[in-house]
């Protein structure tokens, strides 16, 4: 069983006891423990079933690297799904469910797949599920998708109740990992006067040092740790954060931590995440080594762990994971365990120790406790089960025959150590393989680049490949300074800490444990826990001809978990390169991406969630829009009025309303929005000709021109009012999704190709808000406003008439009034400054009470422009229509030699008369077509599906007319007046449409001309 | 998240900071040009592996285009200059000849 001891234990508080839940059951564990280290110390060796054949599983490791143990956290609106038992502090009320079983744990009806096994192999998916067609969609993905997936999703009607934040940094040298090569690397940095972000994964600094023993500068490595964190802490120029991982590394020094500030200790008063964005002119990556798994059958079973996993529970929690324990190993290193577990008064059955010749000193020193050591022996598999029971024993170099049985309770294995090189590989650091040490290590002569074409990553420690404590530091050191003098600072001498260390003897790598096992065997032995990935599913990729290491991972989804891999990866391209017979660096490594372990969404998103998810542009009168009724909606980051709902009154209703009331009497509309762009200097006409499809420059001042601007492409872009201010100076109008856009449009152009010429671009856009008055009554109301105040401008019909402007002043407001409509009535568009726009709108809405006025929002201006047959871009436009489309050639100078666009109108395509054009739609019952509806025509295309001749661009119920109005692109539609043409709608229904021309209203144009 | 230099504010912009705005020094091609001329014009890019010539726009910077000579496999970066020449400076084109020798780039290299 696994119990906790009665020694040890370094990380835990033993005076306080926390109370937790696991599965619903009531658990008491210490503080400093993990959630991992509680369980086990409650016995709870089986933490959870596998993703694919959901075997029991326990605890493999006892950090990041933790493939199994995963479960879902908290409830309600804090629950978070795959969360590590490993790296899980444990606190008072924590409640973790473990994941992959129905009904329970202990119990587990889709176990079954253990036993279809050899049905379930790699590719199975895509081998099984293909034919019949039909069943996929109906039998197989509703099935896969109940029974797959890890952990269970959040209720998607709850909102995450914790905040996160983002922090920006910036520093000369980023240390990640604060184990003792980071905090060596970190103090040789510092030394110089650079300034040192140093994070550290988790709540505790000093790495797995303290488990491993030795004495650095005379001192144990716990005492050593505490002094250089108080040197450290001693410094300006340095900055240390623990439970902080750098979970990724990319361009140019950008990198980022991930900082957890209170899943330790939930309702502390901080943001639960913090994303550090990280800018680091060097980085070095001390981010220590991951212990290899070795794969024999069974090596799954609760109870196998690595080595110095064990070690880890036993020394810093003071958990023991078993009580007679057989050790297996291929190095030096795992012997340690042997002697910590024995320290710990727990029985070591045998260490097997797949090397002939065994190990160095620290063997002698297991021999010398009395321990059992069989040199060139091996595992041949563990019986199955929840729980190790027994273990089969056989030579190392045979098929696994001979096996002699060996009770016990727990397996402490190890493969040998690869360093991790995440951080390094992110961008584009490569990788050498030693043959010595069995793994990849960074290659110094191809580190990441920054943007000098210098490299910016520096390994420290055995993330650079050195495994022993000496050399760790002193490649500490070394690296420390290396980043300093890279960084631009001169680098002091920082002399590498004096250690004592047990000598150890090279591993002999062991990529199938025993050496040549038969397949019963292998086909129990896994490489991937996580993704449920076993030797033989990588030997059948390769015997179906996945050569590429990429595309065997795809096959197999080896190393495609949440863990990436990080126990699998090398076991698992050793076995491809071992079925290819190449070698592993022929076969290489899959690519490492971040972020290194999974962060949160929220951590992601940061502040950026409901009303503050992004910036929102409100006009000068949106207080009174709110306080009257509106109901917005976005126009880029603009929030308009949709329509000024009454009470009692349904949405449709209240824009119902105010289309009758524009077009009866007065109606207000919050134009401020609109994009208003100042195009002044010698050259400004001559390039307005350019942007516009229409001739500027012959403009006359006073007076307004509609125009459309095209991309080089030939495609619609814009469109809206230009005014001619005086003799250098455009005012032109942009919709109000565009001011930005085509801002940017003409600066690019002014900068990039024609910067010889003199013209300035301001967006004034916010410098002025704007009021469409609009009906029969409108130039009452202002005229009312100029009695009442003595303002001066004349707004009679000869005056100013329709499509000119002029500056003065309206009642009390200095304003520029253009006579523009977009609505088919009597209308002027009044700009004011914008502090006035409130003003003047609560004056308009004053002195229109007896003109019958009424605001109206966006839908009611839609509905109105669409009754006059006014295209709308983004409705009658995507990106794919020229303004011959919309029958506009009226808008297109012919006199002018060049714009942009006028090139691409010439192109065969574009002059194709088969291309649809823009027509009015009336249904044939006055009903209300559907948007974006196709029409269809004749016959079917290659794909047999049904032809298209046409789409519905705009639709509306007009109460003007009292029926359904619709604009729309149609294959020669405007040959076709009066043809009845069918849009299936998917509703089922299909529509009857009559082509007709597109100005439904006002055809005359008479209305907003008086 | 890349770090090119404001050849005109001198900031060293971050990758948040800018826009970027395709390949460097094409030659436009209005009324009057073939069929061919304008179609490679508008749609015919160079995707080199080494060095590239590009635009970028400090858009939420000082708003200024200009160009940028970098490497698109180690993401070096030659040098930034004005968006208003027709081609790279001649020091510019030096200094890649010397860290990439027998690099090309259309007809320069």
């Amino acid at each position: 069983m696994s119990t906790r001891l009665a020694s040890q234990g370094r990380l835990i508080d033993r005076s306080k006891t926390i109370e937790f839940t696991f599965n619903g059951k009531r658990m008491t564990g210490h503080a400093g423990d993990t959630l991992a280290s509680a369980l086990l110390a409650n016995d709870q060796m089986m933490m959870g079933r596998s993703f694919k054949y959901h075997r029991p599983r326990g605890v493999v490791a006892s950090g990041s690297e933790e493939p199994n143990a995963l479960m879902g956290l908290g409830t309600g609106d804090r629950f978070e799904p795959n969360q590590r038992a490993t790296t899980t502090e444990l606190f008072s009320g924590l409640s973790a469910q473990s994941q992959n079983h129905w009904p329970n744990l202990e119990f587990d009806v889709l176990a079954i797949n253990n036993k279809l096994g050899r049905f379930l192999t790699a590719g199975f998916y895509y081998k099984m599920f293909i034919h019949p067609k039909p069943f996929w969609k109906h039998i197989y993905e509703p099935i896969i998708r109940r029974s797959a997936g890890l952990g269970k999703a959040p209720d998607k009607e709850l909102k995450d109740a914790d905040t996160y934040e983002h922090f920006y940094f910036f520093c000369d040298v980023l240390v990640a990992g604060g184990g003792v090569a980071g905090l060596q690397a970190a103090k040789a940095a510092a030394a110089s006067g650079a300034k040192v972000l140093l994070m550290e994964q988790n709540a505790h600094w000093g790495g797995r040092a303290p488990v491993d023993g030795g004495t650095i500068d005379g001192l144990s490595p716990d005492a050593w740790i505490e002094k250089t964190l108080a040197e450290l802490a001693e410094m300006d120029n340095v900055t240390m954060r623990s439970r902080s991982m750098v979970s990724g590394v990319y361009d140019h020094g950008y990198a980022l931590g991930y900082e957890r500030l209170n899943d330790h200790e939930p309702g502390n008063g901080a943001p639960r995440h913090r994303l550090w964005r990280i800018r680091a002119s060097q980085i070095v990556t001390a981010t220590g080594a991951i212990e290899r798994p070795l794969s024999f059958s069974g090596n799954d079973v609760p109870g196998v762990m690595l080595a110095a996993a064990m070690r880890d529970y036993v020394v810093n929690w003071g958990v023991t994971p078993g009580q007679k324990v057989i050790v297996v190993t291929n190095n030096d290193d795992a012997y340690r365990t042997a002697l910590v577990l024995h320290e710990a008064g727990v029985e070591v059955v045998r260490v097997l120790d797949a090397r002939s010749a065994g190990g160095g000193a620290l063997m002698e020193e297991v021999r010398q406790k009395g321990i059992r050591v069989e040199c060139g022996r091996a595992i041949a598999k563990v019986k199955s089960g929840k729980r190790v029971t027994k273990v089969s024993i056989c030579a190392q170099s045979g098929v696994g025959g001979a096996q002699e049985e060996v009770s016990c309770d727990a397996v402490a294995m190890s493969g040998g150590w690869s360093p991790v090189v995440h951080l390094w590989s992110h961008c584009g650091g490569k990788l050498i393989w030693d043959e010595a040490a069995a793994h990849f290590r960074p290659d110094a002569d191809r580190p990441p680049l920054g943007d000098n074409g210098q490299g910016f990553v520096v390994p420290a420690g055995s993330a650079n490949g050195p495994m022993g404590l000496g050399d760790v530091l002193a490649d500490a050191s070394a690296a420390g300074a290396a980043a300093a003098e890279a960084a631009g600072f001169s680098a002091v001498k920082t002399a590498a800490p004096e250690v004592s260390v047990q000598d150890e003897l090279p591993l002999e790598p062991v990529w199938l444990m025993p050496a040549q096992a038969e397949v019963s065997l292998r086909m129990k032995s896994w490489l991937d826990y996580q993704n449920d990935v076993k030797v033989t599913d990588v030997q059948l990729a390769a015997r179906e001809g996945y050569e590429s290491v990429e595309h065997t991972k795809r096959y197999t989804t080896l190393g495609m978990a949440t863990d990436q891999g990080k126990l699998s990866n090398i076991n698992g391209l050793a076995m491809l390169a071992d079925s290819l017979g190449a070698s592993i660096p022929e076969v290489g490594t899959t690519t490492f991406r971040p972020p290194y372990h999974p962060i949160s969404m929220g951590a992601i998103a940061g502040e950026a969630r409901g009303k503050i998810f992004q910036p929102i542009r409100k006009t000068p009168m949106h207080d009174w829009h709110e306080a009257n009724g509106a109901e917005f909606e976005p126009v880029g980051h603009w929030r308009r009025p949709y329509a000024f709902v009454r009470s009692g009154e349904s949405t449709h209703d209240a824009v119902m309303r105010e289309v009758s009331n524009t077009r009866e009497r007065l109606g207000l509309l919050d134009a401020s929005t609109l994009g208003k762009l100042i195009v002044k200097g010698p050259d400004a006409g001559k390039f307005l000709d350019m942007m516009y499809t229409n001739m500027m420059s012959t403009l006359k001042i006073g007076k307004c021109r509609y125009g459309l601007m095209c991309s080089e492409n030939g495609f619609l872009i814009d469109d809206g009012v230009v005014a001619r201010i005086d003799d250098d100076t455009w005012l032109c109008h942009t919709t109000t999704g565009g001011a930005e856009r085509i801002h940017g449009h003409m600066e690019e152009w002014l900068q990039t190709e024609w910067w010889d010429w003199n013209v300035y671009v301001a967006n004034v856009t916010e410098q002025y808000a704007q009021v469409a008055v609009v009906g029969p009554n409108a130039r009452k109301v202002l005229e009312k406003l100029n009695a009442q105040a003595g303002g001066g401008m004349d707004l009679s019909a000869e005056a100013l008439p329709f499509m000119e402007w002029r500056d003065g002043k309206i009642g009390s407001f200095d304003c520029r009034a253009y006579r523009i409509s977009f609505s088919g009535e009597l209308s002027y568009e009044i700009a004011v400054p914008a502090s006035q726009g409130r003003a003047f709108w609560d004056a308009l809405i004053e002195a229109g009470q007896e003109f019958g006025v009424m605001p109206y929002g966006t839908e009611c201006l839609h509905i109105m422009r669409a009754e006059k047959g006014f295209i709308m871009i983004g409705d009658e436009t995507d990106g794919t229509v020229i303004p011959q489309d919309l029958n506009m050639q009226w808008a297109i100078s012919k006199k002018k030699e060049d714009f942009l666009g006028k090139r691409a109108h010439t192109r065969s395509h574009m002059a194709d008369p088969e291309r649809w054009k823009l027509v009015g739609l009336e249904t044939v019952d006055g009903s209300v077509l559907p948007d974006g509806a196709y029409a269809l025509g004749e016959g079917v295309n290659a794909n047999g599906q049904k032809n298209m001749i046409g789409r519905v661009t705009s639709t509306y119920h007009s109460p003007t007319l009292g029926r359904g109005i619709a604009m729309g692109l149609v294959k020669h539609g405007p040959d076709r007046m009066g043809d009845v043409i069918e849009f299936p709608g998917t509703d089922g229904k299909v529509y009857k449409a009559k082509i007709v021309d597109p100005v439904f209203y006002d055809k005359e144009g008479a209305k907003q001309n008086v | 998240m890349l770090i090119l230099e404001c050849p005109y504010c001198g900031v060293k912009a971050e990758e948040t900071e800018l826009a970027a705005g395709g390949e460097a020094h094409l030659k436009r091609f209005g009324p009057g040009s073939s069929d061919d001329e304008f179609h490679d014009y508008l749609f015919m890019r160079e995707n080199p592996k080494g060095v590239h010539f590009e635009r970028w726009r400090h858009a939420n910077g000082c708003g200024k285009w200009f160009h940028a000579a970098r490497c698109t496999t180690t993401l070096e970066v030659f040098g930034t200059y004005s968006a208003q020449t027709l081609e790279p400076p001649k020091e510019l084109l030096d200094k890649i000849s010397e860290k990439r020798p027998g690099w090309t780039w259309r007809d320069l290299g």
